[in-house]
């Protein structure tokens, strides 16, 4: 069974469809990445997975369970940690979590509190105002909550937005932990080197899913060519390549471009002539997951006009 | 999964979770807290001291063209009703005039020259009494002891007091008995109303920002994602202030007792009961207006928007048998006018269970009719 299985969801808000025809399949214990631009739809398809808004179209069953019928349920087993940090905060950390704890039904309450507090390490600040904590520590706090009553899916929208390298680096060791477990995860965000670290992504533009897959059959099934360009004065070379037919993407890398296009023949044949000149290198190299999302991101923009 | 947890629409443990949450808000958010037992202190100390509906020793001029005794004695008469405080005594109209026009007197006698001749000639003596009735009611009470008082009062100095008393024995009398408050003071209808009026702003404000709150500090999200009924969210909300109300309900009978000696004739469990019926109507009056509401600010306004018509057509203000017939209809459709009856009928005149049942009616009604919009309008997910 899927952990999450669902088809054809529409959301709309007023005039504008915000969630276009989404289909998702995940299995249990995968982690998922869900990706795309702002305000493509990201939160509101996780919404709509933990019950907290209605499809207008579509179907489909989280857990098992009937996402129209059955949201209740569905509640009680997903941990949903939201975007903007929603817990209390003029209640301590301890404080939030006793409420959790009471509302799932966690009995005793006290040792769930304490043993969650220990295994996150934040045992030393169990008095402190919630609203007092530094970026890092609400999202631990937020995360530590969510998955107190053991969910069987985690949804997460952006966890790690505003939180510094270190902290992300221990909080996706800490999912990929609880996945081991079983635990189904869901995940959107922003971050490149995040999307790398999920077992399988979901690109989501404009309500419409794009691509979906691994990283390396996301970037492979883009069909996109990528030079790269070394040498001198690479600023004019940057400039006289725009433009040029087979040339889709050009981005500076360090002391290189990335040159993308979908069109191989074409971008070869551009890129043929500034080979060679004045000390400046041509060698083909890896498209890269970004390379894909600009590519996306770029074309999507071209169908809205 | 436990027992205790497997009913979706109702559990005790959540619902803890729900109070154990606000009680600990509550606490925390020090003003608010402070307001809650400040306010209606304070609000009851000033205004039953302030408000008075039948006002005495209301400031006077005199316009005595004369200086005789039949002259002296209207003014002690009229003195001694407690209603007139002659400060000024003037020489001319114009003088008066503008005594009165820049509010200095609520009220100008003028006794004419010729008021002594007239008086022993038996010739019709007439005072003129003019009163400020901007405010009708600083003037009625002053002008309805008036006739009596001065006929009396001349009839005395002339020197006639056998006719006088003949007179009275032979005038048709009217016995008035004013019951449940001979000496008409204010103080024993007001101070019985500002207990329901001070229990609608607070209860109805502080409950009425319940939801408005959490969904601007973005917390709605998240409860919303929780286990927790609707039914669990609406008592979470409104017991708390059921608390807070019945520590104002204790203040405020304790202040109308200590301050104003208020009597208490009826029973103190009948009204108690009354007040918790009164006061789950308001709390679910807030609640329902926090489900309706998008901002707190449009909450605070709503909260208004019941306040004013709540103290003006409800018979706290204003006598309620005075209003017209549609304006009497709008006041029984506000919890505050059955409650202000209740607590007037027990406190006052002692009445039992069997007088004030249709308004303990009305108030049940409210309770279940506020409770199911409510639970109606509570929207369980964001959409």
């Amino acid at each position: 069974m899927n952990a999450i299985d669902v088809t054809g969801l529409v959301k709309r808000f007023g005039e504008k469809t915000v969630v276009d025809q989404v289909s998702m399949q995940v299995g249990e214990g995968e982690i998922v990445g869900f990706l795309g631009p702002n305000g493509s739809g990201k939160t509101t398809t996780i919404r709509i997975m933990c019950g907290l808004l209605t499809p207008d179209e579509g179907e489909g069953r989280v857990l098992g369970f009937d996402l129209r019928t059955e949201s209740l349920k569905i509640k009680r087993e997903v941990g949903y940690m939201t975007q903007k940090f929603s817990f209390y905060e003029d209640l301590t950390i301890a404080e939030n979590l006793e409420f959790v704890a009471r509302l799932y039904g966690l009995f005793p309450v006290r040792t769930h509190v304490r043993r969650t507090l220990d295994d996150l390490g934040l045992t030393t600040r169990r008095n402190q105002l919630a609203g007092t904590l530094s970026g890092g520590w609400k999202q631990r706090l937020a995360l530590a909550a969510c998955i107190m009553h053991h969910p069987k899916l985690l949804l997460l929208d952006e966890p790690t937005a505003g939180v510094d390298p270190k902290a992300r680096r221990d909080f996706w060791d800490e999912i990929h932990q609880l996945a081991r477990g079983g635990l189904t995860v869901l995940v959107s965000t922003h971050y490149m080197d995040e999307a790398e670290r999920c077992h399988r992504i979901s690109y989501i533009s404009y309500g419409r899913m794009l691509t979906t897959g691994t990283v390396n059959e996301v970037i492979r099934n883009a069909g996109l060519t990528t030079f790269v360009v070394a040498g001198a004065r690479l600023n004019e070379v940057a400039a006289a390549l725009e433009g040029r037919p087979g040339v889709e993407q050009v981005a500076p890398f360090g002391a290189t471009l990335h040159v993308v296009g979908s069109d191989a023949e074409a971008l070869r044949h551009s890129l043929a002539e500034f080979d060679g000149r004045e000390g400046i290198t041509v060698t083909p190299g890896e498209t890269s997951l970004e390379d894909v999302f600009i590519q996306f991101m770029a074309d999507a923009k071209d169908n809205m006009g | 999964m436990k027992l205790s947890s497997t009913s979706m629409v109702f559990s005790w443990p959540r619902l803890a979770a729900l109070l154990i949450k606000e009680f600990i808000q509550m606490r925390r958010d020090r003003i608010t807290f402070a307001m809650m037992l400040g306010v209606p202190l304070m609000q009851l100390v000033l205004f039953g001291y302030a408000i008075n509906n039948d006002p005495r020793g209301l400031p006077a001029a005199l316009v005595a063209l004369s200086n005789d005794h039949y002259t002296r004695a209207m003014v002690t008469a009229l003195e001694t009703t407690d209603y007139y405080r002659f400060g000024h005594v003037v020489e001319s109209a114009a003088e008066a005039e503008r005594l009165m026009a820049s509010g200095a007197v609520s009220f100008v006698v003028t006794i004419p020259s010729d008021f002594a001749r007239r008086v022993d000639r038996g010739d019709n003596p007439q005072i003129l009494i003019e009163a400020d009735a901007t405010d009708p009611a600083v003037a009625s009470g002053a002008i309805s002891t008036l006739s009596t008082v001065a006929s009396e009062a001349l009839l005395r100095e002339q020197g006639r007091q056998q006719v006088a008393d003949e007179e009275a024995r032979s005038r048709l009398e009217v016995i008035v008995h004013r019951r449940y408050n001979p000496e008409l003071i204010s103080q024993f209808n007001i101070v019985p109303g500002l207990l329901g009026v001070i229990l609608q702003l607070t209860m109805v404000m502080m409950t009425s920002i319940a939801l408005t709150r959490e969904t601007e500090r973005g917390t709605m999200e998240n409860l919303l994602a929780m286990p927790a009924s609707p039914l669990e969210i609406m008592l979470g909300k409104v017991l708390p202030y059921l608390v807070v109300g019945a520590v104002q309900v204790v203040v405020v009978l304790a202040a109308s007792k200590l301050l104003f000696s208020v009597p208490f004739v009826g029973s103190l469990l009948l009204l108690l009961s009354a007040i918790l019926v009164f006061v789950l109507a308001l709390v679910l009056l807030g609640y329902t207006i926090s489900t309706i509401a998008r901002t707190q600010m449009q909450a605070l306004q709503l909260t208004v928007f019941f306040f004013l018509p709540s103290i003006l057509l409800s018979g706290f203000m204003f006598p309620y048998r005075g209003m017209p017939g549609w304006a009497q209809l709008l006041g029984e459709l506000l919890p505050l006018t059955h409650f202000l009856r209740v607590i007037r009928a027990v406190m006052l005149k002692g009445a039992g269970l069997q007088s004030i049942a249709p308004e303990i009616v009305w108030l049940v009604g409210f309770v279940v009719f506020f409770a199911a919009i409510a639970l109606a309008r509570f929207r369980r997910t964001l959409d």
